[in-house]
């Protein structure tokens, strides 16, 4: 099933290259992996003593112990069903391919690819393909951006390139390192599972500097403060569907990655650097969010935003118990959505108006009811307001790192990151409703007038990504009991290590 | 289906119906909307009836639930059902109902029908959602979908420039209270292990006995005071309020005055057991309010808008609400509270009945001489003024006094500051009675204005009912327990003779006047808080994000990455800086890092 799951959209990549029609090819493979993703989700046994289930292993390398090897548990779930739903609606949203410029079959296979890498890093239950696979989605990211991006697309595509190799490689170091850590050179493996059962009997150092490591590369390629100035500027040159896929999927990638290899592996290790991440996701949080107000264009506010929601993230997952984690996954696919709404939002206003800063904006949601009501209430999801996932995710979140306690009555690091948590709460209501009125609301210029709405057919992606949030909002217990068993085993991992 | 889920879920329903399928279908839209409102109506009067409670606070959804992961913390979908959440019942869904019908000819050829009355369905649901809500966290959840739903309807009139800025005004500074409130309910749950109501009404005295615990009490009544400081619009963050209502007038009357602002107060009245824990808090409760009513009066008697006179009108009610509960008197704020309600909507509802005749003139000086030709706006308009004032016979009079009467008892000072504020109000209501309605028309629309359609006035007359009977004891006395007037003639007396002389100075200051003899640019211009407030956000906020955003851009992205990027032009550059000699360079390096060191010892010593 997950082998499929990787296929469809790789075969789907070779027709379209070989001269399929892209749109409909590009349709019929995410649509087809939403569902069988979708059959997976209720196929899951959340009951089952097996953690990992529909699995399957390949040895390729026995030397090495290395297996293309596939599997799945609840978080790993929630994170294939995002990138179904999202990679449905970026392809949903994309141009017709008579209407590019430049290669539209070379556009749509790499949508295709990137969709590919990130099912494939989702699933992998092995290190090197974990990585590789990432690595696969990020190549067709870049050339998006150079070839069919908008403004100064060649130094974004240099800028992001430059930047996600240059995490990835301290995350290769990293995950070398802690190879090589183990000292029992027979239990030296690159399965992930294995490697959890190794951690859980104690048999992996807790060495400081290798999570340190995996840390700051997995913070760059999630725009943790201070590595995040990639972000803003790809977001805002690249073309709608890869801004989606990469701010709502790729991301996502190095939280999946601390909360599935760093954490379960390395739980003694991470606490020894819990104060520096509550320092860097405050500046995540507090400056990003400053610097978004600042912005003068909609599209780089929007790429700053989704640079300071990764600040909830963190803050969950260095909270590290039950309310943190689980609201931090929920977060992650909630955010997801809203800001991949967000962007194929500004990307069908940019094609409209030939630009996004806010002085030329103005008035729009009267030519464009449709894209101005769906862009307000993608805006809302997306500064937590109850109703959406982001919201029920947020409020875990800000329980679990509040009830990390002062000793005395003074409050704790925790308490107080918290606070700046929440007053972000604030920030970001300033920067998005100032936004949001700049652009759609008050009197409309004459040269808008006549603009037209999103085209019918363009609609249901938005309103598909809309609906997820909604129900996430309205019933968060749907996907928290999905990931429910994974975070009991992440947490179970330090009383064990300890106990050791 | 259990009533309590029919109130609370058919506005809801009436809500997505509009936005998904109706929108095309103007009157359609509004139909269904106003059919919403008559079932939680219908449902209320039901619930209000019937004697037990017992039944319907065993009524739970659940929404989030983290006890499958050993963490006892739960958010359930609650219902209370109590004598306060009785009495806002019938306020919301009552109102709520005259102010749909009056809305069906209020907006009756508004392009934006069908957006406005899924908002006004919206609101219902949020508002009904903190009616009942049984714990903070849904309280809260609420609070926010109140906000957002006034936000909506603020900003009705999208396409002009005045009403969006004033939806993000009031969506930000309820922003701002909230972001006490929510501190407020981690401070109470980090003690308490719980946001259920029903729980924390034993756990939170049994915690504040011990009396190292005093200050964080006060705190957590103070943090959580700071919803009620956003959302009822009281000193400093009253603000929001006068600008809100350049909203549609109904939407004024019914969020802006009556119901959502009020919620303030009821939140107050239901989590009294955490506020009146505190007696320092209290102290600043009550100060807060005097000082929102004292400053809300005395701008009220400087505006020329129809609109702007109430609402600062109901700035300064809400700080008498918020004042009593500070004076340890969460009845008379709950009473106060209701009889508010129907008077001050039955105000607006006629300013709106007024501005509609005078087509869309807001300027009390370029109406009057009305009174000749809407009768029935007339009549009722004098009900919900002398209410307001406290006269005699009239619901206000029975509140206001049940407060006065607490602070008398209380704070002598405070005491005074609410007969000043009796005072004012009575002149400035006199005021607006006058120029608007006797003298001469001062305008062509004044000269041709009509009474306003049978589905306007209406309303009006059935809100002049509670207007006037909302405050005799036999109407309240089964479901608010009203504070006793025994053995206090005198400060009803003493109010009574304030307010009269409120009336006889606006009377020989503006009967006959064809323009203000009077002006106080200090007070018509609002003490200049909003100049005040721009002037420290530009300076501290905005500057501070100009400040960071040219810090990402030139040091961060610029110097940092783009140096990084090649490792020899970044040794180079270390190099040169290191050895040019340049002191000041030298300086600027170890200041920098001097900060960052205290910064990184601040935050985490």
């Amino acid at each position: 099933m997950l082998n499929l799951l990787i296929a469809i959209p790789i075969v789907a990549a070779s027709a379209i290259l070989l001269g399929a029609c892209a749109k409909k090819t590009a349709l019929l493979a995410t649509a087809l992996n939403l569902l069988l993703t979708l059959s997976l989700v209720f196929g899951y046994n959340q009951q089952s003593p097996e953690k990992y289930q529909f699995t399957s292993s390949v040895l390729l390398a026995p030397e090495w112990k290395l297996a293309f090897s596939l599997g799945v548990d609840g978080l790993s779930l929630l994170m294939l069903l995002l990138t179904g739903i999202v990679g449905l609606a970026a392809v949903w949203v994309a141009p017709h391919p008579e209407k590019l410029e430049r290669y539209p079959g070379l556009y749509y296979a790499c949508l295709m690819f990137i969709i590919a890498g990130a099912t494939g890093a989702f699933a992998s239950l092995d290190l090197f393909f974990f990585y590789a696979f990432h690595e696969l989605a990020l190549i067709p990211t870049f050339l998006m951006i150079g070839i069919w991006g908008s403004g100064d697309r060649i130094t974004a595509a240099w800028k992001i390139t430059l930047y996600l190799a240059l995490g990835s490689f301290v995350l290769l170091i990293g995950l070398l390192a802690l190879y090589f850590s183990i000292p029992n050179e027979a239990a030296r493996t690159f399965s992930i599972p294995a490697l959890q059962a190794l951690a859980l009997q104690g048999g992996i150092p807790q060495t400081p500097w290798i999570y340190l490591t995996l840390l700051i590369g997995f913070g760059i390629l999630i725009s943790l403060f201070p590595f995040h100035t990639w972000a803003p500027q790809a977001y805002a040159s690249a073309p709608a569907p890869a801004a989606m896929l990469h701010a709502g999927v790729l991301k996502k990638f190095g939280l999946y990655g601390l909360l599935r290899v760093a954490l379960p592996l390395l739980p003694g290790a991470a606490q020894h650097w819990t104060h520096l991440l509550l320092f860097l996701l405050a500046g995540n949080i507090l400056y990003v969010g400053l610097v978004t107000i600042a912005q003068k264009r909609l599209d780089s506010m929007l790429g700053y935003s989704s640079v300071m929601h990764m600040g909830y993230i963190f803050l969950g997952i260095a909270a590290f118990n039950p309310l943190g984690l689980s609201g931090a996954a929920l977060l992650m696919f909630a955010h997801g959505l809203s800001i991949a709404a967000l962007f194929a939002l500004a990307g069908a206003v940019r094609q409209r108006t030939g630009g996004l800063e806010f002085s030329k904006l103005g008035g729009l949601a009267k030519p464009m009811p449709f894209l101005g009501f769906t862009f307000g209430l993608a805006a809302f999801a997306s500064i937590g307001l109850p109703g959406f996932g982001n919201f029920a995710a947020e409020l875990p979140i800000f329980f679990g790192a509040f009830s990390h306690a002062g000793k005395s009555l003074a409050f704790s690091n925790f308490q107080i990151t918290t606070i700046i948590a929440l007053w972000g709460v604030v920030i970001s209501a300033v920067y998005m409703l100032r936004g949001y009125r700049a652009a759609f609301l008050g009197e409309t210029d004459k040269r808008w007038t006549g603009l037209s709405d999103l085209c019918a057919c363009a609609r249901p992606a938005i309103l598909l990504l809309l609906a997820v949030l909604l129900v996430a909002g309205f019933r968060p217990q749907l996907f928290l009991n999905l990931v429910t068993p994974t975070i009991k085993a992440v947490l179970s991992v330090p009383a064990q290590v300890s106990a050791k | 289906m259990p009533l309590p889920w029919i109130i609370l879920f058919t506005p809801l329903v009436s809500a997505a119906l509009i936005i998904l399928f109706t929108q095309r279908w103007r009157n359609l839209s509004a139909g269904i909307s106003i059919a919403a409102v008559l079932v939680s109506l219908a449902a209320s009067v039901q619930v209000f009836l019937a004697a037990g409670s017992d039944a319907a606070t065993a009524l739970q959804l659940p929404w989030l639930d983290f006890r499958a992961l050993g963490f006892d913390f739960q958010i359930p979908i609650g219902i209370t059902i109590d004598g306060l959440s009785k009495a806002m019942l019938i306020v919301v869904t009552g109102i709520g109902s005259l102010i749909h019908i009056y809305s069906w000819g209020y907006m009756a050829d508004d392009e934006g029908k069908s957006r406005y009355f899924a908002g006004l369905s919206l609101f219902m649901f949020s508002m009904l959602g903190i009616v009942f809500a049984n714990n903070f966290l849904m309280m809260f959840i609420f609070w926010e979908l109140v906000g957002v739903s006034s936000y909506i309807l603020i900003g009705h009139w999208y396409n002009k420039p005045a009403p969006p800025a004033a939806a993000n005004k009031a969506f930000i500074c309820n922003r701002i209270g909230d972001f006490g409130f929510m501190l407020g309910i981690l401070l109470v749950w980090t003690a308490a292990k719980s946001v259920d109501f029903e729980t924390l009404k034993t756990a939170w005295p049994a915690l504040v006995a011990h009396p190292a615990f005093a200050p964080f009490a006060t705190a957590a009544a103070l943090c959580i005071f700071c919803g009620t400081v956003g959302k009822s619009a009281q000193f400093p963050l009253h603000v929001w309020l006068p600008d809100a209502m350049e909203g549609p007038t109904p939407v004024s009357a019914l969020i802006h005055a009556a119901t959502m602002v009020a919620a303030g107060v009821y939140m107050l009245a239901r989590v009294y057991f955490v506020i009146g824990a505190s007696a320092a808090a209290m102290e600043v409760i009550a100060w807060i309010g005097t000082i929102t009513a004292v400053l809300a009066a005395l701008m009220a008697t400087q505006q020329n808008d129809i609109k702007r006179v109430l609402a600062y009108s109901t700035l300064s009610q809400l700080g008498y609400m918020v004042m009593a509960v500070g004076v340890a008197s969460p009845n008379g704020a709950m009473f106060h509270l209701f009889t508010h309600a129907f008077f001050k909507a039955l105000l607006f509802l006629g300013a709106g009945a007024v501005i509609y005749a005078c087509h869309h003139e807001q300027d009390i000086w370029r109406m009057g001489g009305l009174w000749k030709k809407q009768p029935f706006t007339v009549a009722t308009f004098a009900c919900g003024t002398l209410a307001l004032m406290g006269v005699y016979g009239f619901s206000g009079f029975y509140s206001k006094d049940s407060i006065l009467i607490a602070a008398s008892e209380h704070n002598p000072a405070i005491y005074y500051c609410g007969l000043f504020a009796a005072f004012l109000t009575a002149f400035y209501m006199t005021r607006l009675f006058v120029v608007v309605f006797f003298g001469k028309a001062r305008t062509e629309h004044a000269a041709h204005a009509h009474e306003v359609p049978a589905v306007m006035w209406l309303p009006l007359v059935l809100l002049a009912i509670p207007a006037v009977t909302a405050g005799y004891h036999e109407v309240i006395q089964n479901f608010l327990p009203t504070p006793a007037h025994h053995g206090h003639s005198l400060v009803p007396a003493i109010a009574s003779g304030v307010g009269l002389a409120g009336i006889v100075l606006g009377l020989l200051l503006y009967v006959g006047k064809e323009k203000d003899l009077i002006s106080i640019p200090l007070l018509a211009n609002k003490f200049y808080f909003d100049e005040i407030y721009a002037l420290i956000v530009w300076n501290t906020q905005d500057l501070l994000a100009r400040v960071s955003a040219f810090v990402d851009r030139w040091v961060l992205d610029t110097a940092l990455v783009r140096g990084l990027s090649s490792g020899a032009w970044v040794a180079g550059f270390i190099m040169r800086f290191a050895q040019n000699g340049n002191l000041q360079s030298y300086a600027l390096l170890f200041g920098a890092g001097v900060v960052a060191l205290f910064y990184f010892i601040l935050f985490f010593k």
